[in-house]
């Protein structure tokens, strides 16, 4: 018995020392500063996660070109880059990963599905979180201060979508599809509300889910409704064959489509079935954005095309990095406050947060195909006015 | 009365495609009791095949008719799909044969993720649009549409049925097929190359897979490194409906599946009212694989397996 509990006292003595040599390991040691980026690097959203990491990879390079010093030592920020499938239960293994390597802060994730699950681990760890393109309310509802977005919600989009589709395309008869993610479904549902309440009639609701390809049998059955507009809550990589496909049943109804469908991949996707397609997207559009050309340019130099959020991640990523430069530390708990009264010009417009989070006043700008390219039809509300004042 | 039409299109197309990829896992289950888990994966390497050489022609600029691009990219798959279920049986399944079951089908499930990570690397991670290369020209009838693309596939899966079951049947290879089947060691002592045979049926198999590869891209116009999976595990529900190893089995299997799922996804919304939803169109299929193996396990038509199973 005593040499059981002689060994039990001998093992808990080991444990706390190699605890405490763990926990004296500060994510500001040795002057390399890791910052985690959480986006879906294989699947069929592998194109934006990548368009992310390249994105927050861009603004750690800059960062770096500066030569900081933060609290008295000179750093090197190191973007650490996790794949977690646009699935949530990836999301939170990864999630743990990153905590498990200290980053002093996370870029991320990519879908609201994956982003909402992961914000406790972070929030756990005491980790702040910047994600980029996380639209789903829930993400900031849940009360931990350390998670923030750098883009306009889907309340604040789904309405927006509703009262478009009722006051300029004219639509009275809707189908609403989804894709049964924490995004799509909560779009779609956000969108339903606001064109509910402005009197259109909701003829159908079906379901696909993020890794489907075939709609034939879902738009067959929206055909026999009759709606005279088609929303989707979904990514591209749905949208685009379920652009083609109605085209090939031959539903006249128009696509309308969130923030996920509104990418190059979309159109490449869909084909001459992508004219006349309408979606919308948080911000401005990118020549529009303050320092959207200069960004367009410097990214395109190294990564090519952009297809949807890299300038979010690009903002998500300086925003947090310039807060821990003001804080002038890296310590989670010193720099968080600064990053939540974070107010600085990103390259997607102002970025403000409010006491949740979220984006304070972001624009959300409406998008036609048109030609085989995505043109900027309206931005609605925001502050892009003011922006330009401040 | 036109949404039923519609959704009986749709049936038939899915259920033709999934007949083709069905007899893949038929073939193979009929004459080793093997279930071939790497065949989605062989369809896809087929339609990722026939894509690169198609991208490859529609680049180059050469106004080439878009039938005759999309022949051309099927004649490079199916070589490179046969060659690739040549390849697996000899590598991976025949060193296996005298071992347990268990150990061939392990095996198999590592072929199809090898297979699949292989594809990821080489042609990335993305969605791949599929050019329009096959015209698709809507023909309405009946408040239904149906497109050349769709009325070429059906018919393709069926001349490629009909010389199948002729091949199985009416030739000297199919009788040694078949006689493998019933007992190999049999066979052999009668003169059949018995692993003559075998690679054989991998590589027709294989060369069914690669069609259906290129089917399912043109279809919905996309190709992905991972859209063999799914549909083999759907092909092989279908096999199993139509009782395995049983080759009439698994082209009724094939199009049965087809209908339920698109019947299933159009209705069951309505028919519960709104209880259910669309989104279960992929739970169809493996309820159907659970009723049969409940109720019956040897499929509609029934097995045909010797009584080496």
């Amino acid at each position: 018995m005593i040499r059981v509990s002689v060994t039990g006292a001998g093992l808990s003595l080991a444990l706390t020392l190699l605890l405490t040599a763990c926990g004296q390991q500060s994510p500001s040691s040795g002057g390399v500063i890791r910052i985690g980026q959480v986006s879906p690097l294989t699947g069929p959203q592998a194109h934006l996660g990548k368009d992310n990491d390249n994105g927050a990879r861009l603004a750690v390079e800059e960062m770096n070109a500066r030569g900081l010093t933060i609290g008295g030592v000179k750093v090197k920020f190191e973007l650490v880059s996790e794949d977690d499938q646009a699935d949530p239960k990836t999301g939170t293994i990864v999630a743990q990963k990153l905590v498990d390597a200290k980053v002093a802060g996370v870029i991320g994730h990519l879908n609201s599905g994956t982003t909402i699950p992961a914000s406790k681990i972070y929030h756990d760890a005491g980790i702040p979180q910047v994600s980029p393109s996380a639209t789903n309310p829930k993400y900031t509802l849940q009360g931990y201060k350390g998670a923030f977005r750098v883009m306009a919600n889907d309340v604040q989009q789904g309405k927006t979508l509703g009262e478009f589709a009722l006051a300029k395309l004219g639509a009275k008869k809707i189908a609403i599809i989804d894709d049964r993610t924490a995004y799509g479904q909560g779009l779609a549902d956000e969108f339903e509300k606001a064109a509910k309440a402005g009197g259109a009639a909701i003829v159908g609701r079906e379901y696909t889910n993020d890794r489907s390809t075939d709609f034939r049998a879902i738009l067959t059955s929206v055909k026999g409704r009759q709606p005279d507009l088609v929303f989707f809550g979904g990514m591209d990589a749905q949208a685009g064959p379920m652009a083609a496909q109605m085209r090939s049943l031959g539903i006249k109804a128009r696509l309308l489509g969130g923030d996920g469908a509104q990418s190059q991949e979309f159109i490449k996707l869909a084909g001459a079935a992508a004219e006349g397609t309408v979606a919308s997207s948080p911000g401005l559009p990118l020549d529009k954005m303050p320092g959207g050309k200069s960004f367009a340019d410097r990214y395109s130099a190294k990564y090519g095309q952009i297809q949807i959020y890299a300038p979010y991640a690009y903002d998500a990523a300086m925003t947090l990095m310039e807060a821990m430069v003001k804080a002038n530390s890296t310590v989670p708990a010193k720099y968080l406050p600064e990053l939540a009264k974070t107010s600085r010009q990103g390259v997607s417009g102002p970025i403000a947060f409010d006491d949740k989070g979220d984006l304070k006043s972001g624009p959300i700008t409406l998008y036609i195909v048109k030609g085989g390219k995505w043109n900027a039809l309206e931005t609605v509300g925001g502050t892009a006015a003011a922006a330009g004042k401040k | 009365m036109d949404i039923f039409l519609q959704q009986l299109v749709n049936g038939i197309v899915l259920g033709a495609i999934y007949a083709l990829v069905a007899l893949g896992y038929t073939m193979v289950y009929g004459i080793l009791g093997l279930i071939n888990f790497a065949h989605g994966e062989v369809v896809m390497i087929g339609a990722m095949v026939a894509l690169a050489v198609i991208q490859v022609l529609v680049g180059s600029g050469v106004p080439l008719p878009g039938p005759l691009i999309a022949a051309v990219g099927l004649a490079a798959a199916i070589p490179v799909c046969m060659a690739l279920g040549y390849a697996i049986e000899r590598i991976a399944y025949r060193p296996l044969r005298q071992a347990p079951r268990l150990a061939a089908l392990i095996t198999a499930i590592g072929v199809s993720i090898v297979l699949q990570n292989a594809a990821m690397i080489v042609w990335g991670r993305q969605y791949h649009s599929f050019p329009g290369l096959l015209p698709a020209t809507p023909h309405p009838f009946a408040g239904a549409t149906v497109n050349d693309l769709q009325l070429f596939i059906v018919a393709l899966a069926a001349l490629i049925m009909a010389g199948l079951l002729w091949l199985v049947h009416r030739t000297r290879l199919g009788r040694a097929m078949r006689a493998t089947s019933q007992n190999p060691e049999v066979a052999g002592l009668m003169g059949v190359n018995v692993n003559t045979v075998i690679s054989l049926t991998f590589v027709i198999g294989s060369a069914l897979a690669a069609v259906a590869g290129i089917m399912v891209a043109a279809y919905y116009g996309v190709a992905h490194y991972f859209m063999g999976f799914m549909l083999g595990l759907k092909a092989f529900t279908a096999a199993v409906l139509g009782g395995i190893g049983n080759i009439a089995g698994a082209m009724l299997g094939g199009l049965l599946l087809g209908m339920i799922e698109s019947f299933g996804a159009g209705y069951i919304g309505p028919l519960t009212g709104g209880f259910l939803g669309s989104h279960y169109q992929d739970v169809f299929a493996f309820l159907v694989l659970i009723l049969v193996l409940v109720f019956r396990p040897s499929g509609l038509l029934g097995e045909r397996v010797s009584d080496r199973t």
